[in-house]
């Protein structure tokens, strides 16, 4: 049963330097970089020491609290250094890569007579479980779950991200085979979205039910599609997998083989020549940027879409789950009267002497600046104008901040994940942290509930 | 070395040092801070808490300047010194400098010691309690002298204004974590503390107890009535004004309430700006005509004798009661603080309605102040938090029962 969907609330944040529709190959990067914090809650366990020599698709370590589920190098190489951070938190993993790739060989699985228990062995022993995620609570799925249902949204909506339509061309047969092996996780069916009047490589797929999703930014966020198709109750586990990741899921179910490149757009308004780049997982930033021409030294790196993401530096390291890196300017700079002289070249949700509402299709240079101070919360009716969920925002938040768990869950704190705050926060007039306290409330949800 | 570097020199100074808040509050009055994000969304819109509390002021300012204007009109009116308006909203009678003068000696003082006062109470706050300088006060400080009469001594604004920024907002945590609206709060304060001041007919014209003093020494000088069009009503007299005088606002009242028109103009421009809830201000609306019709419909059934004492505000048209008293300032200005109304889009609907209709009833069944709009927004300021609930409640109840259909 395939469904149309229509998304009315939400904006659409124009941004200029989107990446141009070409493909190149990433300069091969000599230092690569695996951070633990991309896997939330995961305690890691390291099995390789450093100095330690190993093919791509080793397993680099695994998670204490789940030791089946194991994370393996995206390269071959050497483990140079563990870095260490207060109570010896492993921070950052550095690979020092060998110029060439040779890659721990796995045994190709027939899907078609595969059980349910050897898809899933099979993805926790070669490392791909950690592209599962789950709701409630917004974790890497729990191997012993059996989820209703499973979503990947394959609509790009959010600002400059890169475009599924076009990473994902040519990658038919790897994303069946992935969606195959999902669909035998599950009791209920797969669920991909796509958009309405896109040609993604992902519709005509089987094994999956295909809907069509229209409207603006957050439409393209896999929480946002949940909601409209089945939304997660008390009780009840959904999985995510994003797109691009079922491609790596794919290739290593068909050839034996983890390779851990994606496609990678390099956009922001501080590049002279945003494009499209097959990056390996966790590879330098600083060879792709050059690559891609930065033009401000007084910039911010981001690994990730530029409401959700990370800041990395310019020496940083592409970010586990990420497909998009985003350089815009630096904004630690006064503004002489910028709170009460009209606006033309920023974006607001009001019209209070600001004038994006009369240029919905211009293309804006936003910068990093707060525009204002921090607040308690004193307007309201504005973040539901760009939030489409049956929730309160204003609500659910409050009710994170003073940890009230029964409210909370009442709320719908176990549909919600913090990407689908990202709207809310930008438009946020007392400028909270509204994805950091959505974070903080599932984490102790999570710890006293579970 | 320019103005903005050796600001922020001096800001690196005073960080964190007791008087930080205090300097901040006037570097962030001229400059948007460096502030810049960190992880969470990289990018912000370009609205602050500045910003939307400045719409506000703006919408105020044509309520204030008329105001200012009025005064002058009322007070030179009942000296006798012009003749009435004859020629609508631009009468020369009404736009005169010495009108003007007049009028800004009387009010400019009143808007000079409320935000005096009150941002000298906020400043102390943020400094004891070390946090930012909150923008609160900025439209608190504007409303409050455009709803006081003109002639309120300014000793007893300053007394209500530091009682109500300390017991209408600090005690509670500051802008954001108030019950009720602390220009309200101000006015209530006066209301009860000195009623003489607040109500009856002596008030709403500059000069009128003054002169009330000088005949009562025995000088030879005439009186001045200045009653309002509400205190004409309650005591059954007519209303003496001509319909478009009154929605123009060429009436006796407090400083800024009397122009519907301008009051009009302001919705427009916080509806337009989405600063303000148009919910809120519609059903506000919807709430006093259906009251209005109620008290009319008892009128036309014969239920009521012309005797009586509620005859003659009830007996007033429906559509009329909008024009006249404070209701259309409350309910535009003040009923919308999104803070102490209602949070919840259906919230604000029940709690705008609440409004109008009970302002309506209070200004009909209390003869002796018929004013009751400030009195209706602070009563549904104490009951938006329980609107808020049920709302909410429903979407909890919605929530629960998609788990039950499913179970089923």
């Amino acid at each position: 049963m395939s469904r149309d969907i229509k998304i009315k609330k939400g904006l659409n944040i124009n941004l200029k330097g989107e990446a141009e529709k070409t493909l190149s190959k990433a300069p091969r990067a000599a230092t690569f970089a695996i951070r633990p914090k991309d896997f939330h809650l995961v305690t890691p366990k390291m099995v390789l020491k450093e100095g330690a020599s190993f093919k791509a698709g080793e397993v680099l370590f695994y998670d204490k609290n789940n030791e089946s589920v194991k994370f393996v190098a995206p390269v071959s190489g050497t483990l140079s250094s563990i870095e260490r951070g207060a109570k010896r938190v492993i921070n950052q993993l550095l690979i020092q890569a060998d110029a060439e790739d040779t890659y721990v060989s796995h045994a190709p699985l027939d899907l078609s007579k595969a059980s349910a228990e050897e898809i899933k062995a099979h993805l926790l022993a070669t490392g791909c479980w950690p592209f599962i995620t789950q709701r409630p609570y917004h974790l890497m799925a729990h191997p012993d779950h059996s989820p209703k249902a499973i979503f990947v949204s394959g609509y790009t909506t959010a600002p400059l991200a890169a475009d599924l339509d076009f990473t994902l061309i040519g990658k038919e047969s790897e994303l069946q085979a992935a969606l195959t092996a999902l669909s035998k996780l599950t009791s209920g069916p797969v669920h991909v979205c796509v958009g309405r009047d896109s040609n993604s490589p992902l519709k005509g797929l089987k094994d999956c039910q295909v809907h069509s999703i229209s409207g603006p930014h957050p439409a393209g966020n896999v929480g946002v599609q949940i909601a409209q198709i089945d939304p997660v109750n008390k009780g009840e586990v959904v999985w995510t997998v994003k797109a691009e990741d079922l491609v790596i899921i794919g290739e290593l179910l068909l050839t034996g083989k983890f390779n851990a490149e994606r496609i990678v757009a390099l956009a922001g308004s501080c590049l002279a020549a945003p494009q499209y780049y097959a990056a390996i997982i966790g590879s330098e930033v600083g060879p792709l940027l050059s690559e891609a021409q930065l033009l401000e030294p007084n910039s911010r790196v981001i690994s990730g879409d530029v409401l959700s993401g990370h800041t990395i530096s310019q020496a940083g390291f592409l970010g586990y789950f990420d497909n998009t890196i985003m350089v815009i300017p630096e904004g630690d700079d006064y503004e002489l009267f910028g709170w009460n002289k009209p606006v033309f070249d920023k974006i607001s949700s009001t019209r209070a002497l600001t004038f994006s509402w009369m240029q919905p299709k211009k293309k804006y240079d936003l910068n990093t600046n707060t525009n204002g101070e921090h607040r308690a919360f004193v307007v309201t009716g504005n973040y539901e104008e760009v939030f489409p969920l049956d929730i309160y925002p204003l609500q659910i938040l409050k009710a994170c901040m003073v940890q009230d768990l029964d409210q909370m869950e009442a709320l719908g704190m176990y549909e919600v994940a913090p990407e689908d705050f990202a709207l809310t926060e930008f438009v946020c007039v007392s400028k909270q942290p509204h994805q950091k306290i959505i974070r903080e409330g599932l984490d102790l949800m999570y710890k006293e509930i579970g | 070395m320019g103005l903005k570097q050796s600001l922020h020199t001096l800001k690196e100074k005073y960080k964190g040092q007791k008087m930080a808040p205090a300097f901040n509050a006037l570097h962030t009055f001229l400059y948007t801070p460096n502030e810049i994000t960190h992880d969470g969304t990289h990018i912000k819109a370009v609205d602050d808490l500045k910003r939307t509390m400045n719409t506000v002021i703006m919408a105020l300012v044509p309520c204030l300047i008329f105001g200012m204007f009025n005064a002058g009109y009322q007070h030179y009116l009942a000296t006798g010194e012009i003749t009435a308006v004859s020629n609508g909203f631009f009468s020369t009678e009404f736009w005169q400098w010495s009108n003007l003068v007049f009028g800004a000696w009387k009010v400019l003082p009143l808007v000079v010691v409320s935000y005096g006062v009150g941002l000298a109470v906020e400043f102390l706050f943020a400094v004891i309690k070390g946090h930012e300088v909150e923008e609160g006060y900025l439209v608190t400080g504007m409303l409050v002298p455009l709803i006081v009469p003109v002639d309120i001594p300014l000793w007893m604004l300053s007394i209500a204004v530091i009682f109500g920024v300390v017991i209408g907002k600090e005690v509670f945590g500051g802008t954001g974590m108030n019950i009720l609206n602390p220009a309200l709060t101000i006015r209530a304060f006066l209301f009860f503390a000195y009623p003489t001041w607040m109500s009856g007919d002596k008030v709403w014209v500059a000069g009128a107890q003054e002169r009330a003093n000088q005949l009562a020494a025995g000088m030879d000088v005439d009186s001045i009535s200045g009653e309002t069009i509400l205190g004409s009503l309650a005591q059954n007299k007519s209303m003496g004004y001509e319909l478009w005088d009154m929605f123009y606002g060429f009436i006796p009242g407090s400083v800024g309430e009397t122009s519907t028109l301008l009051i009009l103009i302001g919705a427009a421009v916080l509806i337009f700006s989405k600063i303000a809830s148009w919910r809120i201000m519609l059903s506000g609306l919807i709430g006093a005509v259906v009251m209005g019709l109620i008290f009319n419909g008892v009128v036309d059934a014969g239920w009521i004798s012309s005797n009586s004492g509620f005859y003659g505000l009830m007996s007033t048209p429906y559509w009329l009661h909008l024009m006249i008293g404070g209701l259309a300032f409350g309910i535009v200005f003040m009923a919308t603080d999104p803070v102490t109304g209602a949070q919840t889009n259906k919230g604000k609907w029940i709690y705008g309605f609440f409004i109008g209709f009970i302002s309506i009833m209070i200004r009909v069944f209390n003869p002796a102040y018929p004013e009751g709009v400030f009195l209706a927004i602070l009563l549904m300021n104490v009951f938006a938090p329980t609107i808020d609930h049920y709302v909410v409640q429903g979407n909890i109840k919605r929530r629960l029962n998609r788990l039950k259909v499913k179970n089923a």
